[in-house]
């Protein structure tokens, strides 16, 4: 029942499917949110956005949270000596005038204890937390497996 | 006179050491000329989804493509995976000559979460192998490779891997040929292996 109402919450706080689409909060522009589908519920989805700050005052963001998962965590990848690890970020820093992304290989948040799996042409919402901007939410697309980058006309990638 | 002549040869020694071990360590994450000049042969016996025991000695004759990871890797395996199903759908007619192979460095929980699931939905022919913790320490250790088990709070189960991220080419008579790190583009995997058919 919990995963039948946390499922539906999902379903009725995705409306329909708003590719890249662009949210704005104070100086913060959040936009080419996007993750991949996953193959069943067991194994952590992710989660990557860019986020450019036009204000004049450093901000981070520390912390996101979804109806599509349980524990959504900020993490990097880190290389190192040539050991990949995967350590949790607790901010991850928007300078003033600077464009940040969680990408492949970099910043992404890790989405675990998923409420469902997540399935290529989905969307899902997923609220930032910055440190003095406040809360924004953002729509996220599903995109497949294999993708690289985010499926927009001007993601330029 | 005789202490300094020890102390000499204790330095002597000490470098040697010194040498070998930044030799073992790096050997495998720079680059093909280096692996080149030490060859050697990875070897794996490690079971498949079905449980069958799958070894290096079966696949004599193809590329290897290897990849050490954990289907709970939410960033790093799935982009190298992508990499790897899109330089075989590319190969086209040489697909047959390359078999990609995905080896659990978190067996217990892979098994239990569904390797073949995980592994054919990147690509049909990615075959997943998972054993037992001693037969995956061997494999990797063939391979010259690291990875180890990390407690984090903040990671499903409380645990994650560190790994070598790498994705590592043998040749046809088992001997390995090279690295290509994190991150390279398939394209740069599609043309080195098409210049060695």
């Amino acid at each position: 029942m919990k995963h039948f109402l946390l499922a539906a919450a999902l379903i009725l706080s995705a409306p329909a499917v708003m590719a890249c689409e662009t949210v704005t909060i104070g100086d913060l522009t959040i936009e080419h949110a996007w993750s991949k589908a996953t193959i069943g519920a067991g194994r952590p989805g992710v989660f990557y956005v860019e986020i450019t700050n036009g204000g004049s005052v450093d901000d981070a963001l520390i912390g996101i949270a979804t109806p599509a998962a349980g524990m959504p965590m900020l993490h990097e990848t880190v290389v190192q000596d040539g050991i990949a690890s995967m350590p949790h970020a607790m901010s991850i820093p928007v300078p003033a005038g600077q464009n940040v992304q969680l990408s492949p290989g970099g910043y992404h948040g890790m989405l675990m204890g998923l409420t469902t799996a997540l399935k290529e042409g989905d969307s899902f919402p997923v609220t930032l937390s910055f440190e003095k901007a406040g809360e924004v939410t953002v729509n996220v697309d599903v995109l497949s497996l294999r993708a690289e980058g985010p499926d927009c006309a001007d993601a330029g990638q | 006179m005789r202490l300094r002549s020890l102390q000499i040869i204790l330095w002597i020694a000490a470098t040697a050491a010194v040498v070998a071990f930044s030799a073992m360590r790096w050997w495998p994450a720079t680059d093909e000329s280096a692996a080149a000049a030490s060859a050697f042969s990875p070897a794996f016996a490690l079971a498949d989804s079905e449980g069958s025991i799958r070894t290096t000695a079966e696949f004599r004759g193809k590329f290897l493509l290897v990849f050490f990871g954990f289907t709970s890797c939410p960033d790093v395996c799935p982009t190298t995976l992508a990499e790897v199903a899109q330089v075989m759908d590319d190969l086209g007619s040489d697909a047959g000559s390359v078999q990609p192979i995905f080896i659990s460095i978190d067996p217990e929980r892979d098994m239990r979460l569904g390797l073949a699931d995980y592994t054919k939905a990147f690509h049909p022919a990615i075959l997943g192998l998972a054993g037992s913790e001693a037969e995956t320490q061997s494999a990797a250790a063939s391979f010259k490779i690291f990875y180890e088990r990390e407690a984090d709070t903040s990671s499903p189960d409380g645990y994650t891997m560190a790994h070598s991220p790498g994705l590592y080419l043998i040749g046809p008579d088992g001997a390995w040929l090279r690295q290509f790190t994190y991150g390279t583009p398939a394209a740069d995997i599609l043309s080195d292996l098409q210049a060695r058919f």
